[in-house]
């Protein structure tokens, strides 16, 4: 991991949110107030301007600085996880050393324990959580393999069934939360938008 | 979609400087991070009260800014939660050095950003939640209920009882009691539209109303056919009371809230509806508040919020303020 990879997932994953913002947009509309997708597409949006600020910078000023834009430019509930997760990158030891995948994956499992304690949400409430813990899970037994590429074929088809399995779910956090059973048969917006982001990251590993 | 806007990046930037010249003898607007504060300084062993959330219910939140209110006033975009660094800046501006009572409502995002807020504000500080609306079964084990237009009936009382000298800890436990003795429920006849997305949050038959609607377009108990105001009123109220379970001997406040499309000719006929079958069920409405307060956009439909009084909230909700939204005795 480094900057000039974080600047390019970005960019990656910034195309793929705009191609899919409309199907989110109206899931959020579905169970939520419609806000979501807006906020992720202007938390992209921001870090990908700060290219010019970072792109000679080290890897831990790097990610704070992408946690403090986030942090103050989107607002809601994802600009407070994301927030946390970049926060808690930065603050990862080493990283002024090489970054390989083993402590990349560290430093991503740690992100999304930081997120999954500051929204007190687990699996099986209908949130991007249904995602981004299992997920977490499957990068903790991939850490210390040489071979990873075909694990990460892996990590992009727990993200996928996992998104898929927030449909049939009852929201007990969140905005879906006030609905009750009519939230049932939706997928979760937010479990959407972070599937699509593993997604296009791991596509982009594989591909390397 | 048809609103006064120029260009969605800059509407709430806009809104937020125009809302500061118009009122600009009681708040100033800081911009970037965005806060609305008193013109005057926090008074020297004041407890200073902060709130905030998405805009798009103005007045609320800073509307309430000012004598007797809140001391600050935080926006975030339309219908998302303000950021942590608004309410740090916002702490460190106003606190005199007594304190700082965040007043949040009841959602996922508000509370993180809240949390992380408090967080980065070294002064002391705590936080009360608002969660009145009875729409939502409440559980320990979901968000729970939402924060609606009580949250107004909070900020005026408990902002009194900070300028009466109350210490931080008896403002958070006026504030919790307030919020305890509240219940409120909404209903709407249409959607709102939010700027950025363009078209409205959801559909809706020309025939048909939300029951339980949530101050965001969220969608609340059930989908009906409209029906006469008095049939409405009366299920509102039936919901609420099941809620609060008031004595027939206690005084209440009644609360009708405009959603931002429905003109006053019918909030006041919403109230007229409120008081009467209150009061044939023997329940007593001893204080008003009839108006536009907690808004959602343009949406057409009201709120109905009781309040229980007690001696000391009904002192405290006399008490002179002066603020851009709401003003007397002073």
């Amino acid at each position: 991991m480094s900057v000039s990879f974080l600047i390019s997932q970005a960019k990656s994953v910034q195309k793929v949110i705009d191609e899919n913002s409309a199907e989110i947009e109206v899931l959020d509309q579905k169970i939520g107030d419609g806000d979501h997708i807006f906020n992720i597409q202007r938390g992209l949006k921001l870090v990908v301007e700060l290219e010019d600020s970072i792109k000679n910078l080290p890897l831990a000023k790097a990610l704070n600085m992408i946690a403090m834009k986030v942090l103050s430019g989107i607002g809601g509930s994802s600009g407070a996880l994301f927030g946390t997760f970049f926060m808690t990158m930065a603050k990862s030891p080493d990283l002024d050393k090489d970054v390989d995948f083993n402590k990349a994956c560290e430093m991503i499992i740690s992100g999304i324990k930081a997120m999954k304690e500051r929204g007190k949400a687990d699996v099986g409430e209908k949130t991007m959580m249904d995602v981004l813990i299992p997920v977490s899970e499957k990068l903790n037994e991939l850490k210390n393999e040489s071979e990873f590429k075909s694990g990460l074929n892996e990590v992009i088809k727990i993200a996928e069934e996992r998104m898929l399995s927030t449909k049939d779910m009852l929201a007990t956090k969140g905005r879906a939360s006030f609905l009750g059973e009519r939230a049932k048969g939706h997928i979760d917006p937010g479990a959407r938008s972070s599937q699509l982001i593993i997604d296009t990251i791991c596509k982009s590993v594989i591909n390397n | 979609m048809k609103k006064f806007i120029n260009n969605n990046d800059d509407f709430l930037k806009e809104s937020l400087t125009g809302f500061g010249k118009a009122h600009s003898d009681i708040i100033n607007v800081n911009l970037d991070p965005s806060f609305v504060s008193r013109k005057n300084k926090t008074k020297d062993g004041k407890v200073s009260l902060i709130s905030g959330g998405g805009s798009g219910h103005e007045p609320m939140h800073g509307g309430f800014v000012g004598h007797g209110m809140l001391d600050a006033a935080c926006p975030g975009f339309v219908f998302s939660a303000p950021t942590p660094d608004q309410m740090q800046a916002a702490a460190e501006h106003v606190d005199s050095g007594a304190g700082v009572l965040f007043i949040v409502k009841n959602y996922s995002g508000d509370i993180m950003n809240f949390q992380m807020g408090a967080e980065m504000y070294s002064g002391k500080n705590d936080s009360i939640v608002t969660n009145d609306d009875v729409a939502v079964e409440d559980s320990t084990f979901t968000t729970g209920r939402r924060g609606v237009a009580a949250t107004v009936l909070v900020e005026k009382i408990v902002g009194s009882l900070a300028e009466h000298g109350g210490s931080l800890e008896e403002c958070k436990k006026l504030g919790e009691k307030v919020n305890k003795n509240a219940g409120t429920m909404g209903v709407a006849f249409t959607s709102c539209t939010v700027p950025a997305a363009g078209k409205p949050t959801f559909d809706i038959g020309d025939d048909e109303m939300e029951f339980g609607v949530g101050i965001h377009g969220e969608p609340g108990r059930k989908r009906e056919k409209i029906q006469a105001s008095k049939t409405i009123v009366g299920n509102i109220l039936e919901a609420i009371l099941d809620n609060l379970k008031p004595e027939k001997n206690e005084k209440n406040l009644l609360f009708v809230n405009g959603m931002g499309g429905t003109p006053l000719t019918e909030l006041y006929l919403v109230y007229e509806d409120a008081c009467q079958i209150l009061q044939s069920k023997g329940f007593q409405v001893t204080k008003s508040l009839v108006g536009n307060y907690c808004t959602s956009l343009e949406m057409q439909g009201a709120s109905i919020t009781l309040l229980k009084c007690d001696d000391e909230i009904l002192k405290h909700w006399d008490s002179p303020v002066h603020t851009a939204a709401m003003r007397w005795g002073m």
